[in-house]
């Protein structure tokens, strides 16, 4: 909301020499918080002066230019900046008159812009000045010719200061208004807020109208189906104004006040509504009485029916729209938009003012499907004063007559039937307990009577009625509010409250931030990319197989090619890798830990109705809600590029890769206390030679956690990444519930162990995890430790296979192991190995 | 059979004057064993003559035995004495040949980083489970009823429309990407005993194009208390020493009126940042109030029995003001130098 000061000041005693700073200072105390200022952006010396005579002076590039004299100060009187009292100045405009009335801006002059005014050479002349258009100053759009003051009915003296004429001086404060606040969408609401936070005294603006109640003009309330079961429209208001005259301008203080309240001057009658509407806070709409046929009735749409709005769009009607309707139609949308049939034109003369008080969510419906938000219907979604409506009809009744030369008719309606405010009881101490401010009971009275509530003190506390344009105070929370807002939030002083004991982060927070950090000592940079995937990286990592994932889709993307949200983290983990690769930084090791989305195929979440708030939902209510969630599992993606080593003296580079992902599983296992069993894998994104599936082992056999490997090089290559990317995903949420809640421990034993090797022949395509699982399970519990050593194959051994060999580490609780027990379980291991892989012993 | 060895005192002197003078010529340990062997050893003079005692005559043997007793010890002291000579020296000359440049030395491990939001977040749960609080959680992709009714944002107030919402497809699914972490709030009083006590770190979505100062994906921290007899005093306190542990001792709060549907009364909380870059200074950090009694019900706790307070704000903001930074989009892009200055630290 914009506020001309000068405004302001016209309904709140502001003190002299109040500075924008000051007002926004005092405003921002009561909840109004600074958005900023405006002004014209103008400097003197700005007069008005009177052209005495022009001689117009063809140029060779086609224009004509008027070469001027034009008085700026009173004949011998000094001009405002110190010069001469007729000034030749050269003007492009032709639209004026010998004898006009002009405003001339001097040498020393600032236009918007900061565009300087100097005494010149142009044309062949010293122009010493120059003559406005209404568009060089800031108060309009025309800029067909120059402003002729007589235009906006004036006829000052010459050399008259033309910033103060036109009100030019003026200045606004911009507050932001909270949804709650409508009433300061208006002068009369902020001049209140202002006398709240001040003590200033404040000058009711509905005072200074008579409502007069019109009679005659047949007006029904016809709605047959209201929203929550609230009519439409509960106060509607006419006057009629006849004779006006069409062609009368708006004068300059209103284009003033409404341009620095951001509205643009359309015509005399439009800018009266729009003023009243800044004024009062209640939106007005003008009728050409002449256009109306018959009566009005404000009902429900009809299915089907159309409206032409001032817009000039034609709509179609929805059956829970409000319109005003005649003997033609709907004429317009209640609250939101006056239709283009009955719109005031060039020639009307007779008007008919509506001012009504519109139900706030038939409005706010009826502006969000149509996509029309206005002035007025901002205001009425928030709540508009039912009381102001005959006021601010009055009001526009009033501007027309003195403005427009209209004479006031007994012509009109006034219908009222808005539910009036409910009392609230206030318990004594209420506040005091809710605030923890030992407020005293006058101070709490007084508060309330102080916004406009009428306050009763009784046995039972303080029974309250708010003032009329309070709609949002419903219940003794928001009457402590106010009672907190006008004795200021400064007086609350500051005590810790002391919580129960709590039961720390849960295993699963500390088990996250413990992943998050081991990674990071690991050598990893955390990053967190946006979870919005295009359809096609959803199909190339949201599975391994060759199967279209579901994938849960945003209504309103901000990019509508990524409006998936990730099935998975590595096309985030890749549009940040290219993007560090893009800045020169070649050797990455990234990893994330976020929520993944991942729908069950075919299922629909969510509902279609919600029950409603302020109230417990049932169980079974309760149920859907959660039942509705699609699942969110939590993964943790790593992805590695470059080099892992970078080459240095006496180091050759040792470039990243699937070694480097699978050293991140190991690293997982630490962080979790979990064995994370490595197996060939395979993923339609990924080298088919280098990936590997993950394993941990739950009650349930053993589940698939995630994979590793190196992305398929057709596919760096399409991404202008390095050829060998390398990258892991695992389900983080798996894994943690597959990590018992305690470790099992081994005692240690104290013997000697027994280390012996064994080298064993297996076919090449063997994977040697597999060996040396067979191994280890057959060795039995002698095996300490088991680790492949070698690998080794060509001469001496067939084609097509290899030579495995493992360090096995022997040892007993209980006793020094023999050699030969130490052989028979490496043999026992062998043997296992020979059963399930055709293993021989090499010799 | 050869002659006996005749042990006569020159004899014995020469042997030992041989041995030491040789061992004057050992420099190393390979011909300090030589001098070893050849002087000292089974083989050398003195062992013979050692030898050669046994078959002297008896009178003469104490005497024989005497002088090459002496000779003996007389060497091997000399060569044990060299023997630590060439030791030190030979660890010496090791040490030097071993010495490296240790500013030049190559780097074998890649040193990793956590994002800064990731450990601001860590330090705002830490400060708060330091009073008893407790961290909770809840989906991103959330019900509506979540995220806005049971907050007592009505369907058709503005309120509503005030927070971009990304709604999940289709719209009547009633699914959003939650705007702000106060489902979790809701989500804690239906779950939880009373009283409570929560923070509610975590991600959240708007409809802002990125900038400097926006992101469409931000994090937030919320807590709720509720608790019998809680006042805004409390939330003020609460407030102060959070703000302190994050902003240092001098931190203080200040309140000014605000609205929010699911507080009441509501406030803006600008907080003294003693600290700053520049000077100290106010600024704004997030929205706080009494928690509407309409929230209380939607969990079914009744208002007039129990009351609390809830705060939260932009952890974002935070680091953006915290550690003076300019530009939010430095947070989002994920590039590893931003990170990397802080290492594991915030």
């Amino acid at each position: 909301m914009r506020v001309p000061i000068s405004w302001l000041a016209e309904y709140v005693d502001l003190p002299a020499g109040a500075s924008i700073a000051d007002i926004h200072a005092a405003l921002v105390k009561v909840g109004l918080e600074e958005e900023g200022s405006h002004d014209f952006d103008l400097t003197g010396p700005i007069v008005v002066g009177q052209v005495l005579e022009f001689v117009e002076e063809p140029q060779s590039n086609g224009k004509t230019i008027r070469w001027c004299q034009v008085r700026v100060a009173p004949e011998g009187a000094q001009a405002a900046d110190g010069g001469a009292d007729v000034r030749g100045i050269v003007c492009g405009a032709g639209n004026f008159f010998p004898g006009d009335k002009v405003v001339v801006t001097l040498p020393g002059a600032v236009l918007p812009g900061g565009f300087a005014i100097a005494a010149r050479k142009t044309y062949g002349h010293v122009s010493d000045g120059m003559i406005a258009s209404a568009r060089e100053l800031g108060l309009g759009e025309d800029h067909d010719g120059i402003l002729r003051l007589s235009t906006l009915g004036l006829d000052p003296e010459v050399g008259t200061d033309a910033l103060a004429l036109l009100s030019l001086d003026d200045a606004a404060v911009e507050v932001n208004v909270t949804p709650d606040r409508g009433y300061a969408f208006s002068i009369r609401g902020i001049a209140r807020e202002y006398s709240h936070s001040t003590g200033a005294s404040f000058h009711d603006p509905v005072h200074r109208v008579t409502p007069v109640a019109g009679t005659g003009f047949p007006v029904s309330i016809h709605d047959e189906a209201p929203i929550r079961g609230r009519v439409g429209a509960t106060v509607f208001v006419t006057r009629v104004v006849r004779g006006i005259d069409p062609t009368r301008p708006s004068p300059a203080w209103l284009i003033a006040r409404l341009k620095l309240a951001g509205i643009r001057s359309i015509s005399l009658p439009v800018d009266i509504t729009n003023y009243v509407m800044l004024e009062f806070g209640q939106p007005t709409h003008v009728y050409d009485l002449d256009a109306l046929q018959g009566g009005i009735v404000v009902r429900r749409a009809a299915e089907g029916e159309t409206l032409e709005t001032l817009d000039g769009q034609t709509r179609t009607l929805h059956p829970e729209d409000l319109v005003i309707a005649d003997d033609s139609g709907a004429i317009g949308l209640a609250g939101v938009m006056g239709g283009a049939s009955t719109e005031f034109g060039d020639t009307t003369v007779n008007v008919l003012i509506e001012a009504a008080n519109f139900d706030p969510v038939s409005v706010a419906r009826t502006a969000r499907r149509h996509k029309l938000p206005s002035e007025a219907s901002r205001r009425f979604e928030r709540g508009v004063d039912p009381k102001v409506a005959q006021p601010a009809a009055a009001r526009v009744v009033e501007l027309l007559v003195e403005l427009a030369g209209g004479t006031a008719d007994d012509l009109g309606s006034l219908h009222h039937e808005h539910p009036e405010a409910g009392s609230i009881v206030l318990p004594f101490g209420y506040v005091q307990r809710l605030i923890g401010v030992d407020f005293t009971g006058d101070e709490t009275a007084s508060s309330l009577v102080e916004i406009g509530a009428e306050v009763e003190e009784t046995s039972a506390g303080f029974v309250v009625v708010p003032p009329s344009w309070r709609p949002d105070i419903t219940d003794k929370a928001s009457l402590a509010e106010e009672v907190a807002r006008i004795i200021g939030y400064d007086r609350i002083p500051s005590i810790l409250p002391v919580a129960p004991p709590g039961r720390g982060l849960t295993v699963s927070q500390v088990t996250r931030r413990r992943t998050a950090d081991v990674l990071a000592a690991g050598g990893l940079t955390e990053v967190l990319a946006y979870p919005f995937l295009t359809t096609a990286q959803n199909a190339l990592f949201g599975s391994p197989a060759d199967v279209e994932v579901p994938a849960i889709r945003v209504a309103n993307p901000l990019d509508s090619e990524a409006a998936l949200l990730r099935t998975s983290l590595i096309p985030g983990l890749i549009d940040i890798a290219r993007r560090n690769l893009s800045r020169g930084l070649t050797d990455l090791a990234l990893f994330e830990i976020g929520l993944v989305f991942t729908p069950e195929a075919g299922k629909a979440y969510g509902q279609d109705a919600l029950p409603l708030g302020a109230a417990l939902p049932s169980a079974e209510q309760l149920t859907e809600l959660h039942a509705g969630i699609p699942p969110q599992p939590r993964h943790v993606g790593v992805l590695t590029l470059g080099n892992a080593v970078d080459k240095q003296p006496g180091q050759p580079a040792v470039a990243a890769g699937l070694a480097d992902v699978l050293d991140v599983v190991r690293l997982l296992e630490s962080a979790l206390a979990i064995r994370i069993r490595v197996a060939t894998g395979a993923h339609k994104a990924m080298h088919p030679g280098r990936t590997a599936e993950l394993f941990v082992q739950t009650g349930s056999g053993d589940v698939s956690v995630g994979f590793a490997g190196e992305l398929l090089p057709s596919l760096t290559h399409e991404l202008d990444l390095p050829r060998v990317v390398a990258v892991a995903e695992l389900d983080l949420d798996a894994l943690m519930a597959a990590a018992g809640s305690t470790i099992d421990v081994a005692p240690i034993s104290g013997y000697p162990a027994a280390t012996q090797d064994l080298s064993l022949v297996v076919a090449a395509s063997v994977p040697a995890g597999d060996v040396e699982r067979a191994v280890a399970e057959g060795a039995g519990e002698l095996l300490e430790s088991i680790r492949l050593v070698d690998d080794y194959r060509g001469t001496g051994l067939p084609d097509s296979s290899k030579s495995l060999t493992f360090a096995l580490r022997f040892r007993a609780p209980d006793r020094t192991l023999t050699a030969a027990e130490a052989s028979e379980a490496k043999l026992a291991g062998a043997a296992r190995a020979a059963d399930l892989f055709e293993a021989a012993v090499r010799e | 059979m050869s002659e006996p060895i005749a042990i006569t005192e020159q004899a014995v002197t020469d042997a030992v004057d041989a041995a030491l003078a040789a061992l004057e010529s050992a420099t190393d340990s390979v011909s300090l064993r030589a001098v070893r062997a050849e002087h000292a050893g089974e083989n050398s003079a003195l062992a013979a003559f050692n030898a050669a005692i046994k078959s002297l005559p008896g009178d003469q043997k104490a005497a024989a035995g005497k002088l090459v007793g002496q000779a003996r010890a007389r060497v091997n002291q000399a060569i044990a004495a060299r023997e630590t000579e060439v030791v030190a020296l030979e660890e010496q000359q090791r040490l030097a040949a071993e010495a490296v440049d240790v500013t030049a030395l190559a780097s074998r491990r890649r040193i990793g980083a956590r994002h800064p939001l990731s450990l601001l977040q860590d330090r705002i749960a830490d400060i708060f489970v330091g009073m008893g609080w407790e961290v909770a959680e809840g989906p991103e992709v959330e019900s509506e009823w979540f995220n806005f009714d049971a907050l007592n944002f009505d369907a058709d107030h503005p309120a509503r429309a005030m927070q971009d919402t990304f709604f999940i497809d289709p719209p009547e699914s009633h699914l959003v990407l939650r705007t702000h972490t106060s489902p979790v709030q809701v989500r804690s009083l239906l779950e939880r005993e009373l009283p409570v006590y929560v923070i509610a770190p975590g991600r959240v979505y708007r409809t802002d194009e990125l900038d400097a100062t926006h992101t469409p994906v931000f994090s937030q921290v919320e807590g709720i208390a509720i608790d019998k007899g809680l006042t805004m005093a409390h939330l003020r306190g609460t407030l102060e020493h959070f703000a302190r542990q994050m902003f240092g001792e001098g931190a203080k709060i200040r309140l000014r009126p605000n609205y929010f549907p699911f507080t009441e009364p509501s406030a803006e909380m600008d907080v003294w940042q003693p600290n700053a870059k520049g000077g100290a200074r106010w600024v704004e950090w997030g929205g706080c109030g009494m928690v509407n009694p309409n929230v209380l019900r939607s969990a079914g706790i009744d208002p007039d029995e129990f009351s609390g307070f809830a705060f939260g704000m932009g952890i974002e903001r935070t680091l953006q003001f915290r550690n003076d930074l300019n530009d939010m989009r430095d947070m989002v892009e994920g590039d590893v130098r931003f990170s990397q200055q802080f290492g594991m630290v915030v």
